[in-house]
This record gives C-alpha cells, sequence and structure tokens, in this order.
C-alpha cells in the first residue's frame, strides 16, 4: 500500500510540474492558463488505474472524471469573477472556490453517475 | 488581444526550488489522494478527483507574486496587476477546462477495446487541440 502510494506521489508529481513548467515558460497569460487545466493527475492516475486494475476500472475513473472537469470549468470562471470582480488575492480566490468543485462535481455525481 | 505564443525560459530563474517542490508535492498528493479515494469508495467517486484542481491554486499564486516582484523591483506599485494576471490565467484555464471534458469523454469511450497508450495519447493531442482551438476563437 504503501509502495503504491510513493509511486502515484512519485508520477503524479512528475506529471503535474511537467505542465506547470510550460505553463511557466508560455505567453500570454491567457494561453499559459489552459496548462492549469492540463490533465496531469488523470494521466497518472489513469495509467496507474490501467496497470493494477485493468482498462475497464480506468474507463470508470474517466466517466466520473467528466463531472470533475464540468467542475473545474465552473470553478476557473468563478475564481475569474471573483479576481476581476472583487479583486481578491489569489490564496483566497482559489482556495476559497474549491468548495464550488466540490459541490458541482458531487451534485453532477449524485444526478447521473451513483449507483 | 495578443494571439502570439511564445516561449520565455528566463521564467524559471525566477521561480524559487521550494515553489518546485511544493508543486511536485501537490501534484503528487492529489494523485495518492485520488488513488485511495477510488479504493475506498470505488472509481466513480475517485474518478471525480482526476479532474480535481490540484496545481491551479499553487500556480496561481506565484502567478501574482512574481507580478508583484516584478513592479516592486521597477519601483511601480503593483496595484491589481497580480489579480488581473490570476484572472487571466484563470480563464484560460476555463477554456483547459471544456478540453479536460473531452480528454475525459474520449478516454471513457474509447479505453475498454483500445490500446491505453494510444487512447491516452489521443486524448491529450485532443485535450490540446480543443483548447488552443477556444482559446483561438475566443480571443
Amino acid at each position: 500500500m504503501l509502495g503504491e502510494i510513493l509511486i502515484r506521489v512519485a508520477v503524479g508529481g512528475a506529471m503535474v510540474s511537467g505542465f506547470a513548467l510550460l505553463g511557466d515558460v508560455i505567453k500570454p497569460k491567457r494561453f499559459a492558463g489552459l496548462f492549469g487545466a492540463a490533465p496531469s493527475v488523470a494521466l497518472a492516475s489513469l495509467l496507474l488505474a490501467v496497470k493494477t486494475q485493468g482498462r475497464i476500472y480506468a474507463a470508470i475513473e474517466a466517466r466520473s472524471m467528466v463531472a470533475g472537469a464540468i467542475a473545474f470549468f465552473v470553478y476557473a470562471y468563478s475564481v475569474y469573477w471573483v479576481s476581476i470582480r472583487y479583486k481578491t488575492t489569489a490564496l483566497v480566490a482559489t482556495l476559497s472556490h474549491i468548495a464550488i468543485w466540490v459541490v458541482v462535481a458531487f451534485v453532477i455525481w449524485l444526478a447521473c453517475l451513483k449507483g | 488581444m495578443n494571439l502570439k505564443v511564445k516561449v520565455n525560459f528566463s521564467v524559471l530563474k525566477e521561480t524559487k526550488w521550494y515553489e518546485y517542490g511544493t508543486r511536485f508535492l501537490i501534484g503528487g498528493g492529489i494523485t495518492a489522494f485520488a488513488g485511495i479515494v477510488a479504493k475506498k469508495f470505488g472509481p466513480t467517486v475517485g474518478g471525480l478527483f482526476l479532474a480535481f484542481p490540484a496545481i491551479f491554486p499553487a500556480s496561481a499564486t506565484l502567478i501574482e507574486n512574481h507580478e508583484k516582484e516584478k513592479k516592486e523591483k521597477a519601483f511601480v506599485d503593483p496595484g491589481f496587476r497580480g489579480q488581473t494576471a490570476v484572472a487571466l490565467d484563470a480563464i484560460g484555464a476555463t477554456m483547459g477546462a471544456l478540453g479536460l471534458i473531452v480528454f475525459a469523454a474520449l478516454t471513457w469511450l474509447l479505453l475498454p477495446a483500445h490500446e491505453t497508450w494510444a487512447v491516452l495519447l489521443g486524448s491529450t493531442i485532443a485535450w490540446f487541440v480543443v483548447s488552443v482551438v477556444i482559446w483561438r476563437f475566443a480571443a
């Protein structure tokens, strides 16, 4: 179990860092922002899921990921809106709105994916 | 609207070692967390976290700090420059998120019957193309 967690940390950390570096070096900012929603965690997790649980298991995870990605869209737009409207700091805007991601993702899960 | 995409490697020097480390640990931590959730509650719940905004808060804070530092070095009041930069990054992320929906849907539909590497590579290319096309037309 611990070994699997460490592999996940290493693979996930490397994927996320790679996409984040791309976002750092690319300009303009709006284009670089695309990499903030790169499938970095997904690639690492799906690769490991296929290896340990098989392709069907990973496909079920990907189906739920559609809900997570819709929630990400709502989350990112709400961060954009408060940053422009209320000029809140990045830390406050991005962390407080995680709750929006959680609510949207689980509402879609309850409505469409549960059971 | 600036549509010319440039690559500037000198930005990498502005990023401190602990900022790289933080992103590595957050990314790795979320990947591990998604795996633990999937094990405990099943893949339908765990899969939600494959699109968790893992790195966005750290990247946005980094962007805000760099914008402030740049202005302060030039003895200019940063004003709301940091927040504007974060807003631009966030609107870019909304476009990336639309690409992420396509990535997830393609992976879900194609993975059971095709080679893993081909599906993940194809879905990643689709994510990039969809995101860039939306970015280009939104401009």
